[in-house]
């Protein structure tokens, strides 16, 4: 284990999670790819953080990076509710006025 | 305040954590031997002592029912799943002076595993692709987020006043006191989140008779068991951990620490078992605003004046 | 030894999860694909000596799968547990897009001189992140946690058809008529 395998593991969740995200139509299934890129995120900072700079404030950045995470669940759900209840729609080419 | 990083307790090697499978399969039969005698009582049959017994044979010898299109993997995972989460759930509990698993953070580590089992039986409903038990399934997630906070504050205090979320430090902080006299309202309200990760007594709505069983439903044999174990097995878990985070841990007279952890864990499991008796199943949708009106700011409260003497006691 | 071991099927296991995701035809499968994916990056976590984190992960992502499964199954559109779903559109580019990020982001982590470590960890590392957070880091405690509520508040003003003034009224004093009410509330409101 060191930080380069890290690093690479952390690469290649995020890569996996941006084809994911680019390229699924329906929005519960976006939401599935940011979910791995922010996965690709938190081991990289968990990487940086052991291998570089063992402080307590590189922990406290992961605690941020988890807090985004849950706000941009719950109010993604919220939305995508929303959507769902207002017109049917559960893709993301339908929701065409969130664009306007 | 610069403290020692490790704890005072004695650690085991990994393969104790048979033992302590062992220790939450004898639990669960004591469990399931208590439930049985409570049920022969109510039914004026004479004597419910075999009855696991019987039960196990049966489903023993049980052929497995097959559903359509059914998520076989899935569904296996979830059914099986119960009985190692109860065993992952108590290595964090010191037995006496020893422990196989001293986390530093293991109080978070008995919630992180109580999460696990809302993936569990959700999928023992999803898998069978059968409508009740999916129905079960939605029941038991609906429940969970009823329980599920109220369980984590309540969870939250006996570390605040202990300094630290390691559990022997927990059970170590209360010598003199113990944390149930005061710090009631978290007791309760950890055990009624018990019995609602266990699928148990007012919680029961998940495996209720009207929708047929619901995440129960499509079982058979083997996974039957294996379910029904599980349950005994979170219940027996749920009590074991309350020991060292309200009870004291194993500190009592006359007896040697661990037989006091076992002594107390199995008095709690009684009174938990005994519980579906007394207490009707909830609806899940009326729960949610118990537990979110009532004991959530229940147990925030308990966490404020708990916070509040941790302070002034320095 | 141990650690490396632990750390390699970890890997195997966050990757090939991860990639399930949008390879597997149900719906289930899908979600708790990512869910193991996440406990596998909470496992690195932890062994990267940071326990607190890395439980608080797996707890999370557990807990949020769980949820999201309902979500997939009401949105998705499709009942059968193993019906084939195929949802895509510009495979091609995505696939494009993700290969060029993953070689970028590779080639940095593999070709940058990373510095030595600096310092070392603290010896108890969750007490360390606690006296950081109500310490020196304290901002960061004050602004994640109203955001934490607002976020509460507003996912659940946007999300939910029926309010408490349907429920309760304009004055909050409680309907006159319970019977209309399709869900009561517990608290015999």
């Amino acid at each position: 284990m060191t930080l380069q395998t890290v690093l690479l593991l952390a690469a290649a969740l995020f890569s996996i999670g941006l084809y994911g995200a680019i390229s699924q139509q329906v929005v519960v299934m976006v939401m599935m790819g940011l979910e791995l890129m922010i996965n690709g995120l938190i081991l990289a900072a968990a990487g940086f953080w052991w291998f570089l700079f063992p402080h307590p404030s590189g922990q406290v950045l992961l605690m941020v990076i988890i807090a985004a995470m849950t706000v941009e669940m719950a109010i993604g759900f919220a939305v995508a509710t929303l959507l769902h209840r207002d017109h049917e729609a559960d893709m993301t080419d339908m929701a065409g006025d969130l664009s306007e | 305040m610069p403290e020692a990083a490790t704890s005072s307790l004695t650690l085991v090697p990994v393969g104790w954590v048979v033992l302590a499978g062992a220790i939450v399969l004898g639990l669960a039969w004591f469990a399931a031997t208590v439930d049985g005698v409570a049920t022969a009582r109510a039914e004026a049959s004479p004597t419910g002592l075999g009855r696991p017994l019987r039960e196990v044979a049966r489903l023993m010898r049980q052929r497995r029912r097959a559903t359509v299109e059914a998520d076989t993997p899935l569904w296996r995972i979830g059914s099986g799943g119960l009985v190692v989460i109860a065993t992952l759930m108590v290595i964090v509990v010191p037995l006496g002076p020893w422990t196989v698993f001293d986390s530093p953070v293991g109080v978070v580590w008995f919630n992180a595993m109580d999460v696990c089992v809302w993936a569990l039986v959700w999928l023992t409903g999803w898998g069978p692709n059968s409508a009740h038990g999916l129905v079960g399934g939605y029941r038991f997630l609906a429940h969970g987020l009823g329980y599920e906070l109220p369980l984590m504050f309540a969870l939250v205090a006996p570390p605040i006043a202990a300094h630290s979320l390691r559990v022997g430090d927990v059970a170590a902080a209360q010598h003199g006191l113990w944390f149930v006299v005061w710090m009631p309202i978290a007791f309760l309200v950890y055990l009624i989140g018990v019995l609602g990760f266990s699928v148990w007594g007012p919680f029961s709505a998940a495996v209720g008779s009207d929708i047929a069983g619901g995440v129960a439903a499509e079982l058979s044999g083997l996974d039957r068991l294996l379910f029904l174990t599980g349950r005994y097995a979170l219940l027996a878990a749920g009590a074991a951990f309350a020991v060292p985070m309200f009870l004291g841990g194993g500190a009592g007279p006359l007896l040697p620490g661990w037989l006091w952890v076992i002594v107390k864990t199995i008095v709690v499991l009684t009174a938990l078992v005994l519980a579906r008796r007394r207490l009707p199943v909830l609806r899940p949708d009326l729960f949610m605003e118990v537990g979110w009106l009532v004991l959530l700011p229940a147990a925030l409260v308990q966490v404020l004046v708990v916070s509040v003497i941790a302070v002034w006691r320095g | 030894m141990f650690v490396d071991v632990v750390f390699w099927v970890m890997t195997v296991v966050a990757v090939v999860m991860g990639a399930a995701v949008f390879v597997v035809d149900s719906m289930a499968r899908a979600t708790y694909a990512l869910a193991l994916s996440f406990v596998a990056v909470g496992v690195q976590v932890l062994l990267l000596h940071q326990d607190y984190v890395g439980v608080i992960v797996i707890l999370m992502m557990v807990m949020e799968m769980a949820v999201m499964a309902v979500y997939m199954v009401m949105f998705m559109g499709m009942n059968p547990a193993l019906m084939p779903m195929s949802m895509v559109h510009d495979k091609r580019k995505a696939l494009a897009a993700a290969s060029v990020v993953f070689l970028t982001l590779a080639a940095g982590a593999l070709l940058i001189p990373w510095p030595t470590r600096r310092g070392q960890p603290s010896s108890d590392t969750t007490r360390a992140l606690g006296e950081a957070l109500m310490g020196s880091k304290m901002l960061v405690m004050t602004v994640v946690s109203p955001v934490m509520v607002a976020t509460i508040v507003a996912g659940i003003v946007i999300a939910s058809k029926r309010s408490r003034y349907d429920r309760l009224g304009d004055d909050l004093r409680g309907a006159a008529d319970h019977s209309a009410d399709p869900q009561r509330g517990g608290v015999g409101r």
